[in-house]
């Protein structure tokens, strides 16, 4: 090969690089391991994780997958394939991925899914670009986020937004019953808003009046951008049918449809819209077409709204959906089928009542709202949070969210969670263990 | 068939929910779902056979050779899918106390280091979840250094004409104008239109280096000159890092801010699209605005950085850990790698692509810039045959997935016409860079005697050439029933 | 060769304008920039009432390889837009000075017709290209 190209050493190939910049190679990087020690090590270090039972939720969740949606999912053909750019050669992911976009239109019951998005976080802020590019009849650049809405996708909406002239406005939530109430929406909207935001169900797990504001939007020429959880949507009413005339731009994230909680990721966020807006959404779309002798195939289509072919006036920088992650969602979805994901999503409901009457029975615990919630609530305590979730992970109980940071105002309170992987043991087991804690006087004040 | 045409009331996976319906009549009537989600009712084994067919219809890096230069299209290694899916890892929920957490902790410290010390960055954090959200938040952190600085005058970026598009879009993202820079026909920057173009109205330069164009900027050094000069700074598109791994780093050459592209240089799963990873490095000026989550280190044990630690951080870009087991696959890969084998990617990705270059030239194939030394890609333009022969790059390209190889890049950079950017990566042995070579040899040859064979080509692949202007013409995006 | 009317009035960034002679002026695209596009796949139009300056993008055309701003060439109000384009985008490619227009404007500064080039300049112009 040196000989092909005309030189003797390979050092040869690097000579157009300031010889003075060079490095003579990566000391600080450790020598290199075999497979075998490798392996080793990360078992090692898996083990190091704590292997507790979850009672955590606040957004993302634990669900049974069944064992051939990653079995697939990691064949070859899906898990080393790129984005399908020659298409011909990319049927399999186009096809996966049209079966994705119409599993999400079904589900969500809106008229057009993009590719999928990074995650609900992310997907959220590019809602919010979405609602302000699509609302021509707004031009205050308002949008209303309740405090309902989990607090990281507030941050990241913030962080991705805030350098485009966009202002997020937050609205409080009603204490009693831990949603967002119209007045409050009414009274923080002013003259011109161009869009609300509304959580379903809320990041406290509480049922917001979707009706009633998806309406009030529409009257006072906002769009309304929805963040769901997309199991629950498959008992809970979907945005596309919310008020008269359904939400406007529907996102979340997917987790909890096939995606293991893996420390955090890679999870996707999903992205639909009525067919008004579809020219405004950001990301891949794949369309069904046909090819020169007729046959049906799939290609990504509307890619002149892409960055690779719009650059400086792009929808959006993105580049990369979560092919992988949508790829098993999609398989999930197959294999569950609707009733599958009904069954699923009103076992969590089940568990977690259950587990609030278990828990909120201990003297010391109680509800803190009075909203109807889906599969996650929040409980005041007696003393801090962090103290009791603490006391609970030396038994191997990851029993829920501590709120204080995000939520100070509700003092002594957590967010906690059961699916449908919780057993009737487990939930008694958090009751005795919780019970026991607690009867221990707290060192702590009580709260007024 | 899509897997909605199979389906059939009442058919399920059953073993995979529980078996009854819960009661849920204690929520609302208006808050409930009245219909059924018109999701496809298959059985297990319908949706097993249907995926695994589809998957089929693929190509892939596993079943052949990938040469899309700027992808980096190199091995998978397994083992970093395995382990990164040890249940101690996929089972773990990302807000679990750090206490708890110290296995995943420390991979995700040892890989901030590990990427720290490999690009010659003051510090990194691994918080983007893609290239563009790593460009979104380099030039985010630009910005904040100069607001931090009451340095409101400066309201341009500046990219070079060849710069991927992402580049231009992510500045305009966070509130730049884009002015851009043209290439000189040797592929360098032209340092005069550079010189003429920075003031103070210059918040800083993105450049990718080696270029798009797959050679070395060889002015790396005025260049980074002229820009600080001004008042500006550096950024570093990551996407061509496996050319130079272990040879020169860009903290070296001057840059303030880099992204790496994880699922390109440090080989986890590109998947179909996704996902990605373009964790963020920064020379020291610009650590206090690194995005979270970052981990930190302290006595021997790991914890995630504390918002109020870091107040003058650009913020969070997702909910959790960015794509944690993209991370965990990447950091794996490092390891096993380790000194000697990092320093290694270049050298072959190197040596790989200069051969295919010069026997591409012997073969009398029109190269884009055949003065210089390829990097990990290199550029052949069709723009001869074209015109002499009537077909066009994407006419080579469609053949070339008839002869069994994934075509190169077509059409970029768009300064060259009618190109193909081939990177065929260290992973590739000797016979199927030839082999690749013979193809396109043989394209040629059939362009002269054979042509239609190449304009309507592919023939042998599951469908013919797509009609996209019907596609975006009558928008077909979902089924319905 | 691309085809370029000497009746009209032609701007740098490829569109083309019709005297109505009543204070108005029709505006398309050339056949050159209709070329370079390639099929046309959706026309956005702005809604009519609107008032915008010279040089303001006033619609945009897309093709699958790429999205274009079409400029307004004068300063005016958008009496009315082409809504044939919304079901047919290909009228444009088949025949960009007549079914092809894309808007109507009410002049508000007549004078800047003169800033216009005449067909013989656009052609030197295109070639550019």
């Amino acid at each position: 090969m040196l000989e092909a190209i005309g030189i003797t050493d390979t050092d040869a190939l690097f000579e157009e690089i300031p010889s003075h910049l060079r490095i003579s190679g990566l000391d600080g990087i450790p020598q290199g391991m075999t497979e075998m020690e490798i392996s080793r090590l990360m078992h090692q270090r898996a083990a190091q994780n704590n292997q507790a039972v979850c009672f955590l939720g606040a957004g993302a969740y634990e669900h049974h997958i069944p064992a051939a949606v990653w079995q697939l999912t990691t064949r070859g053909e899906f898990y080393t394939a790129y984005t399908p750019y020659q298409a011909e050669a990319s049927q399999g992911t186009l096809q996966l991925t049209y079966e994705y976009q119409s599993m999400m239109t079904a589900l969500t019951d809106m008229d057009v899914s993009n590719a999928s998005l990074y995650d609900g976080a992310s997907a959220l802020a590019e809602a919010i670009l979405m609602a302000v590019r699509g609302n021509r009849k707004s031009k205050s650049r308002k949008i209303l986020i309740p405090r309902t809405v989990h607090p990281a996708y507030r941050k990241t909406a913030d962080t991705i937004v805030s350098g485009q002239n966009i202002e997020l406005v937050e609205v409080d939530y009603d204490r009693a019953s831990g949603t967002v109430q119209l007045d409050a929406i009414e009274k923080a909207a002013g003259d011109d808003i161009t869009a609300v935001v509304i959580q379903q169900p809320s990041f406290f797990g509480t049922l917001e009046d979707v009706d009633t504001i998806t309406d009030w939007a529409h009257q006072n020429n906002a769009l309304v951008i929805s963040v769901t959880n997309p199991l629950s949507i498959a008992v809970l009413k979907p945005p596309g049918q919310w008020g008269d005339s359904g939400a406007d731009i529907a996102c979340g994230d997917g987790q909890p449809l096939g995606a293991p909680l893996s420390c955090g990721g890679p999870y996707y966020g999903f992205l639909c819209c009525t067919k008004a807006l579809v020219r405004q959404m950001p990301g891949r779309i794949v369309g069904r077409t046909t090819d020169v002798d007729g046959k049906e195939g799939f290609v990504l289509t509307l890619q002149a709204r892409e960055q690779h072919i719009r650059r400086s006036k792009a929808t959006s920088n993105i580049c990369t959906n979560q092919g992988l992650v949508i790829t098993a969602s999609t398989i999930h979805m197959a294999i569950l089928g609707p009733r599958g994901l009904e069954h699923t999503a009103a076992a969590c409901h089940a568990n977690t009542r259950e587990l609030v009457a278990q828990l909120s029975g201990i003297e010391g615990v109680s509800t803190a709202f009075s909203a109807p919630v889906f599969h996650e609530s929040v409980l005041l305590l007696d003393r801090p949070a962090d103290e009791v979730l603490d006391a609970l992970a030396e038994q191997d109980i990851l029993g829920g969210y501590d709120l204080a940071a995000d939520y100070p105002e509700l003092g002594h309170a957590m967010l906690v969670c059961a699916t449908e992987l919780r057993t009737e043991e487990e939930i008694v087991a958090y009751r005795t263990a919780l019970q026991a804690i607690l009867a221990v006087e707290t060192r702590h004040q009580e709260i007024a | 068939m899509l897997i909605h045409e199979h389906s059939q009331p009442g058919r399920r996976g059953a073993p995979q929910a529980p078996v009854d319906k819960a009661d849920l009549s204690d929520i609302p009537r208006h808050l409930l779902r009245q219909d059924r989600a018109g999701l496809p009712e298959v059985s297990e084994l319908q949706a097993v056979r249907h995926y695994t067919r589809l998957s089929k219809k693929n190509f892939s890096i596993d079943t052949h050779f990938y040469p899309l230069g700027s992808c980096t299209m190199k091995y998978n290694p397994r083992a970093c899918n395995t382990l990164a899916m040890l249940p101690g890892f996929l089972s773990r929920h990302p807000l679990t106390p750090d206490k708890y957490s110290q296995g995943f902790l420390v991979c995700m410290y040892e890989l901030q280091s590990m990427l720290c010390e490999a690009m010659g960055m003051a510090a990194f954090s691994l918080a983007p979840m893609a290239g563009a959200q790593g460009e979104f938040s380099g030039i985010k952190m630009i910005s904040a250094y100069h607001k931090a600085n009451n340095d409101d005058a400066r309201k341009e970026i500046l990219v070079p004409d060849a710069a991927h598009g992402t580049n231009p879009a992510t500045a305009t993202m966070c509130g730049y104008t884009v002015r851009e820079i043209p290439t000189l026909d040797n592929g360098d920057v032209d340092l005069d239109a550079l010189r003429q173009a920075t003031g103070p109205q210059t918040a800083g330069l993105m450049l990718t280096n080696p270029s798009t164009l797959g050679v070395f900027e060889r002015h790396i050094e005025s260049i980074a000159a002229i820009v600080h000069e001004a008042g500006g700074l550096l950024y570093y598109d990551g996407a061509n890092l496996n050319a130079i791994l272990g040879k020169i780093r860009p903290g070296d050459m001057g840059f303030d801010v880099i992204h790496t592209n994880l699922h390109k240089t440090f080989s986890t799963p590109h998947g179909g699209g996704g996902p990605g990873s373009g964790a963020v490095g920064v020379a020291e000026r610009l650590k206090p605005f690194l995005p979270l989550p970052m981990v930190a280190e302290n006595n021997g044990r790991y914890h995630c950085v504390a918002e109020q630690d870091a107040p003058h951080s650009i913020g969070y870009l997702s909910a959790f850990m960015g794509n944690a087991g993209v991370l965990l696959r990447a950091y794996i890969y490092m390891r096993m790698l380790g000194k000697a084998g990092m320093e290694r990617v270049a050298e072959f990705a190197t040596l790989n692509a200069n051969y295919m270059m010069a026997v591409a030239k012997r073969r009398g194939f029109q190269l884009a810039i055949p003065e210089r030394r390829a990097s990990h890609e290199f550029i052949i333009t069709l723009k001869k045959e074209a015109s002499e022969l009537h077909v066009t790059a994407m006419d080579f390209a469609k053949r070339l997935l008839d002869l069994g190889y994934h075509a190169p890049t077509t059409y970029f950079p768009l300064l060259v016409p009618e190109c193909l950017l081939i990177e065929p990566t260290e992973s590739e042995a000797k016979e199927a860079l030839d082999g690749f070579m013979d193809a396109l040899e043989q394209i040629r040859e059939e362009a002269k005697t054979d042509p239609e064979m190449v304009t309507t080509a592919p023939h042998t692949l599951p469908v013919k050439r797509l009609d996209e202007v019907s596609a975006a013409r009558n928008l077909d995006l979902a089924w319905k029933a | 060769m691309s085809e370029i009317p000497s009746e009209l009035k032609y701007t740098k960034s490829h569109e083309w304008v019709r005297d109505e002679n009543d204070g108005s002026v029709t505006v398309g695209i050339t056949d050159h920039a209709q070329a370079l596009l390639g099929d046309l796949v959706f026309v956005e139009l702005p809604e009519i009432g609107t008032e915008m300056s010279a040089e303001d993008a006033a619609c945009v055309v897309e093709s699958v390889k790429a999205a274009s701003d079409v400029y307004m060439p004068v300063s005016g109000e958008v009496i009315a837009v082409n809504e044939e384009l919304a079901d047919a985008p290909e009228t444009i490619n088949d025949s960009p000075y007549d079914d092809g227009w894309l808007i109507k404007i009410k002049l508000s500064n007549p004078d800047e017709l003169s800033d216009l080039m005449d067909a013989d300049s656009y052609e030197v112009e295109a070639a550019e290209d």
